[in-house]
Parts: C-alpha cells; structure tokens; sequence
C-alpha cells in the first residue's frame, strides 16, 4: 500500500473549522473533546492535591485555613471522580475505540454522544463556578446533615453540577450497549469481542442502571437544602442514614465504573506485548459482568460503622467479599499471559504491568476493608485513602495512561518519544507508592481522613507521602509535555506500529471519518498472536523509520 | 521535626490484640499475593522477554488452574469474613458474659461541633477527655447536637459514629493505664481536625479520686487551664470572626441569649 499520509483524508483534516468540531457527530472527534477535557479536570484535581499535600506536611495547619483545606480536598474529590475517573476511559477511549474494534462506523446513537459531551461540559461548567463563588466543604461524598443543614458552602451548585454530569455518563454507557448489541461486524460473535469492549459493556450497564440513583439522591439532598423538606435531617424528622445508602448504592458501583474500563485497556496491552493470546479468555469477560452486578450488592460495606444493623454487616461483609474471586481471575489470567509469550516492556506494557501489581495491592487491602473488625478500627483512616488511591490511582490512572499511550499512534498518527515516556511511566509508579504506601501505615496507626492538622507522631509518614506527591506531581506533567510534542515532531507512526491484532489496527492512522475505507471488516477470533513466529517484528526499534504494515 | 516513627498503635483494650491477630493473618496473605505476583510478572517478563531463547512451543490453557485461583481467594476471603464477623459480633454485642463479677461503667457521650462533651455516672463532667478506670467494661451511649460524629480511639481499635436524633453505644475495656488519642473520625465541618481528645485510663482508685472532683488548684488557675486544655479559644476568641463571643469577666455579668433571656453566667 502507498497511500500519503499527508494527503490522505483522515477525521482531523476533514474539516478544520471549530464548528465541525462543536457538531460533530464522529465518535473520534467526541473522544477527542472529552480527552481535552477530562485532562482539564485532572489538573484542576491535581492541583488541589498538591496544595493540601503541602499543608500536610507539617501537623499545626499553618498553610491554610482549614475551611480552605476542607474546600481542596472537596475539590478535589468531586474533580477527579466525577470529571476525571468516570469519564476517562469510558468516553475517551471507549467512545474513540469500541466501535472500531467492532468494526462499526460509528457508535448507535451518534448524536446523543455528541449531547453527553456538552451535559458534561455543563456539568462541569456549574462545578466550576460552585468553586470560584466560594466552593463547597462538604467532601465529595456530600453526607446529610452536614450537606443540607449545616454546611455553609455551595453544595447546591456543586450537587447540580454533578447532577448534571451523571446524565452524560448515562448517555456514554447506553450507547456502548446499543452499538456492543447492534453494530458488530460480520463474524464479531460475543466471544471474540476484543476484552475491552466486554469491559465496557459491563461498564456501560453499571452507569445505566446505577447513575439515576446517585441523580435521585443528589436532588434530594438540593431539595432538602433548598425548601427543608426532612428527607435526611432528623430535626427534620429524615434519616441521615438514609443518604448514606443512597449514596453509596451508585457511588460503590462507580468504582467498578472507573476500573472496569482500565481492565478492558489492560486485557488489550498485555497481549499485544506479549505477543500472545489472553489467557483463560472467556473467565476475563465474565469475571467482569460478575464485578459489575456483584458492585451492586456490596455498597453497606461503607457503613460498618453507621449504625446500620449489625446483621446488613454480616451480609454486605460477605457479598463484599466475593468480589475477590473475580478480581482474582483478573490478575492471575493476566499473568499467565505472560507465560510462553514475547515480552516487550514497551511504555503501554510498564503501565500495565504496573497496573497489575498496584491493582492486586489495592483489591487485597480491600479485603482489610472488607473484613467487620478491622474495618471498625481503619474506617474513615488514611488506610482508606490508601485503599482507594491504589484501586483509583494505581488501578483506573495508571490504565488510562497506558490506554493514551498505547492508542496514541492510532488517534494522532504519531509515535510519542519511548524513553521519555518509558522515564515518565517509572516515575510516575514510583513516585505514587511514595505518596499512598505511607497512608496504609498512617490509617492502622489510627489517622482519621480528612484532618486540617494532626498530631506531631504521624509527621514523618505525612512527609514521605508529601514528597511522593511532589515527585507525582511532575511525572504527571511529562505525558503531557512529550505527547504535545509528538504531535507536531514525532515520527509517524503508521497503521500498525505495535503489530496489535484488532479491527482498529487495520485503518490508517489517524483513521479516516468512516474508519474502514475498504468496507466493513470480516472480524476473527481477538487476540490472533503468536509468540514464535513474529516475536522479532514486534516494536519498531528507535532508530527505524516505521512502514505502513503491510497487511 | 518529630522524627519518631511507629508501624502500630498500643494495644490498650482487651480488642486491640484480637484484631491485630487477624489483621496480621491479613497482611501475609497480602504480601504473600503481592510478593507471588510481582515475582512472576519479573520472571516471565524476563524469561520470555523479546530476544530470548526460552521455549514457548504450545502455550497453554488450563480449566483446572482457573478453578484453583478461583477457590484459593474465595477460601482466604471467607476465613477473613467469619473471623472479622465474630470479632464484630462481639464488639456490637457487649462482652460475653462468662465473667458476671466484672466491673462496668456507663458514660454518656455528645458530640458536638466541634468537641466531645462527657458525663460520668457520678455527674461529674468533662470535656474532650474521657476519664475510664482501668479493667472496667465502659459503655458509652452517645448522641449528636448537630451533623455526625464519630467516636473513635485508636488504641482500643473501636469506633462508632455518632448520630444526631439517635443514640448509638458502644463499649471497651481498657487494659493499659495511660493516655491515649480521641479522633472524630467522621468528616464534621470546619474544625472536624480540632474535635479531638484524650481517654485517661486510670487504676480503679485513682479513678474514683478523679470523680469526686478533688483538685486542688484555685479556681482561676483551674479555669486558664481547662480553657486552654479544651480549646475553647477556637470559638471564643474575641475577635470579629470568631464563632462565639469573648469570655472575658463573663463570671457574675447578664449575659443576654440567642433565645432573648438574660442570665447571670455563674458556676453551672
């Protein structure tokens, strides 16, 4: 094939006027939009996190007041989960890449995609000015009465924004099952749906069905603040318990919503530089859907400590358990993977690798977390914190970025620099067990989330995590330096840099407006790899100049 | 900079050690997964890296091991599940009651924003500290003023929230003499990170001592003290931003309420 990448028709150089952008209906320009956002967000998000990690370092609260403190880490709670986890993978990799990995030309329901970037957009917009008008306090988990009550903050703006945001994420997950169901091409039967896209159809049913519960519960809780209605305050006759359970029915799920997806990236990766089939493929797909109806049974685990009945407990105690054995299918196929492959520890491999080793230490201390006892003695503790950081952090960022890295030559046409973003990926795993391996120590030693200030005896491990903070903070700025720079310096990266198997390493890159231009693909078995014959055709050496595959 | 530097809290409750037992049988089983894991990710990343001579004919698939790493997790998981749920039984039910001579003690617990307010038995009060005599069964039976607290020590390995418009009790027996910390552990408001205390554990006789109020010291000294001990001043501080008004020369003045009663501020 001698097609010239210059001239060739692709969904960038359609059409440059921001108008073609702001309507467009094209799944990969919707991707694009959200990736420009959602990295937006992350920053803000990051931000925040640096300054209350600097306001940490010393016990006395002597750099903020702490009703600033309460407002960045509120800030950054919201951000980072509502704007940045829920969104990430799902709409911009899964709305850029399911559909051709099923080889359909666009998602079902194009519009509506188009119309869940600018809820979001909206959402995030309300957010945002909730911040600047003086920002809100209540954490990001808005508990009653404190949200509806007490606090003095904006929740209701805050609330809305988030409010607002969940109906884009609806919209995301209806989409991924309509066009999963619907659109695969000729001979993409269920079982060699590539794992990502089982990923985000489980993905897609928790948003489905768990988002209209946390929208329920959130305008509730604006409607209790606004017109004191008493569904949750008990000087109001409520129950502020009640939101407790409302709250986590969606906001336990959302965690599977947000790794989930990081899964499905990782499932993609670790085949391709390993150059060999997934094992034990049909254990990794159900494993997810088994996570995601499991993550609706177990959201009492966040109330040991409430005053829930004591025999709720025992069940969610139970129930929470069993997402061990899923979790644990996960991590083991994964790794048998590697046996009698062709390892390659490319970028997109470090941070799935990574992935896997912080993924397992996070879903082990969520047995910790799990289990009634010690739960009582680390709940609401920085061991929590840990917990959720190496499942949020280590598990769903970590897959994101690898997602970003390995897909980079397909979205933009161009290879980033190896080394550099090798560097960045060691960086950024290093400096994150910096930052959280000390809060798993500080939570047993008794430190409660969320303190302005704290006593002197937990300032050295407050330290480290600080410096691992800092040390994160800069790494997360590298991708983002040397990804810009590929765009304009880095080498082109041709249709099949990885030689990854897949429909959407078949279409030039970047791929033109209709994805396959030579008609709808015929799809195979996924994952057709082969660690003997190609193990020498894998990466493109540095030096070499990459060559259109010919296929 | 403090420099010291713990991997545990003191064990000062008869529950301390049970759930450092099982949270230790934990963490092995943590590091154990993690170490197997990580050590298998580097050795076949590095056996069968690109380039190397390793034999890769005939990768397998296997039902038997998909069964096996389905049942090892689900096994451990559910040891940590009955063990952790005994441990909770007793925590939420109170004491066996093999040992009926024993000693108990019931307290009465408020929280408020932000302070723990506390009362003895004998109607003696404190606040932001918790005085209990050693090897007695403590029972506390708590409510809130305003949003949720949480009452926890972490040293006893308990924690309970406390709620308003309900009453929530849990119980302890210390086993140590000593101080130890008193966290609000549930997210308050402003100065959630200043609602935080000591538990006095004291022998039984210097326990009763305590609660009969002898002190000793005048009264303004007594006074400066609590003051400043209890951290009154992050209310009342006498600027115009503070929460509360000055308590300068309060004592024996009209003091006119939010209810618009005056009262004379006296010893109650």
């Amino acid at each position: 094939m001698t097609t010239d990448h210059r001239t060739r028709r692709n969904y960038l150089n359609a059409n440059y006027s921001i108008w073609s952008w702001l309507f467009t209906t094209d799944h990969k320009r919707v991707g694009i939009l959200y990736l420009l956002s959602v990295t937006f967000f992350f920053f803000i998000g990051g931000a925040a996190a640096v300054l209350f990690r600097l306001e940490l370092m010393t016990p006395r609260g002597d750099l903020t007041l702490p009703e600033t403190y309460n407002k960045l880490f509120t800030l950054h709670g919201i951000v980072m989960i509502f704007f940045f986890l829920v969104p990430s993978i799902p709409a911009v990799l899964g709305n850029f890449f399911l559909p051709m990995m099923i080889g359909a030309r666009d998602v079902a329901f194009p519009r509506l995609n188009l119309a869940s970037w600018y809820i979001f957009i909206t959402g995030g917009l309300f957010t945002i000015w909730a911040i600047v008008t003086g920002g809100v306090d209540t954490g990001w988990t808005f508990y009653t009465p404190y949200s509806s009550t007490y606090g003095n903050t904006n929740v209701i703006a805050a609330a809305l924004g988030v409010f607002i945001a969940g109906f884009s994420s609806i919209l995301t997950g209806l989409n991924f099952i309509v066009t999963t169901h619907t659109m695969r091409a000729p001979g993409m039967r269920w079982f060699r749906l590539p794992l990502f896209v089982w990923a985000h159809y489980a993905t897609g049913l928790i948003m489905v069905l768990g988002t209209p519960v946390l929208a329920v519960t959130l305008l509730l809780l604006i409607l209790e603040r606004a017109l004191g209605i008493g569904i949750f305050d008990p000087a109001l006759g409520g129950d502020p318990i009640l939101f407790q359970h409302l709250f986590w029915f969606y906001s336990h799920p959302a965690v599977y919503i947000m790794v989930l997806p990081a899964m499905g990236v990782v499932s993609e990766i670790i085949t391709c530089f390993a150059r060999n089939r997934i094992f034990g493929y049909r254990f990794i797909a159900f494993s997810s859907l088994a996570i995601a109806i499991l993550g609706f049974l177990v959201w009492g685990h966040h109330m040991f400590v409430s005053g829930q009945s004591m025999y709720a407990g025992f069940v969610f105690s139970f129930l929470s358990m069993l997402v061990a054995v899923p979790s644990a299918i996960k991590v083991f196929n994964w790794t048998a993977t590697l046996y009698k492959g062709t390892v390659t520890w490319s970028t997109p491999m470090l941070y799935a690798l990574g992935f896997i080793g912080l993924f397992t230490m996070g879903g082990l201390t969520g047995l910790f977390l799990a289990t009634l006892a010690v739960d009582v003695h680390v709940h609401d503790t920085y061991f929590v914190v840990a917990h959720f950081h190496y499942i949020m952090v280590g598990g769903a960022v970590m897959g994101y970025l690898g997602g970003v890295h390995f897909w980079w030559p397909k979205m933009t046409g161009k290879l980033y620099p190896e080394n550099w973003a090798r560097f960045s990926a060691i960086l950024i795993f290093f400096g994150f067990n910096l930052t959280f391996f000390p809060q798993f120590v500080l939570g047993y030693l008794g430190m409660p989330r969320r303190y302005h200030a704290y006593p002197e005896q937990f300032q050295v491990l407050n330290v480290m995590s600080s410096a691992g903070a800092s040390i994160l903070g800069v790494a997360y700025l590298l991708p983002l330096g040397y990804l810009i720079w590929s765009l304009r310096y880095g080498r082109r990266a041709g249709r099949n840099p990885w030689r990854a198997t897949g429909l959407e390493w078949t279409t030039p890159s970047p791929p033109p407006t209709e994805n396959f231009p030579d008609g709808t693909p015929i799809a195979g078995d996924a994952y057709q790899y082969s660690s003997v014959d190609d193990w020498d055709l894998v990466l493109p050496a540095p030096e070499e100049h990459p060559e259109e595959a010919a296929v | 900079m403090n420099t010291s530097f713990e991997l545990f809290p003191e064990q000062a409750s008869t529950m301390a050690h049970k759930v450092d037992r099982l949270y230790l049988f934990e963490l092995g089983v943590a590091v154990g997964f993690t170490a197997l894991i990580c050590a298998l990710i580097l050795y076949f990343g590095v056996k069968y890296r690109r380039g190397s001579r390793a034999d890769r004919g005939n990768p397998p698939q296997s039902n038997l091991l998909e069964l096996m790493w389905a049942a090892l997790p689900l096994v451990l998981s559910m040891v940590m599940f009955a063990w952790g749920a005994d441990l909770y039984f007793d925590q939420q039910t109170g004491p066996d009651n093999s040992a009926r001579e024993r000693e108990e003690l019931d307290i009465e617990v408020v929280g408020k924003q932000w302070m723990w307010k506390i009362r003895h038995p004998l109607g003696r009060r404190e606040i932001n500290q918790l005085h209990v005599p050693l090897g007695y069964v403590v029972r506390l039976r708590m409510i809130s003023e305003d949003v949720i607290h949480s009452f926890y020590v972490p040293e006893f390995r308990i924690k309970q929230d406390v709620l308003p418009g309900r009453y929530s009790t849990m119980w302890f027996q210390p086993s140590k003499t000593g101080t130890f910390h008193l966290f609000c552990a549930e997210y308050c408001g402003t100065e959630h990170s200043r609602m935080i205390g000591e538990v006095i554990v004291q022998t039984p006789a210097e326990y009763s001592a305590w609660v009969s109020g002898e002190t000793g010291e005048p009264a303004e000294v007594r006074g400066r003290r609590l003051f400043e001990q209890h951290g009154c001043l992050s209310c009342h501080r006498g600027e115009d931003s503070s929460r509360g008004p000055s308590l300068a020369g309060v004592f024996g003045r009209q003091v006119a309420l939010s209810s618009g009663q005056a009262v004379v501020a006296d010893e109650a």
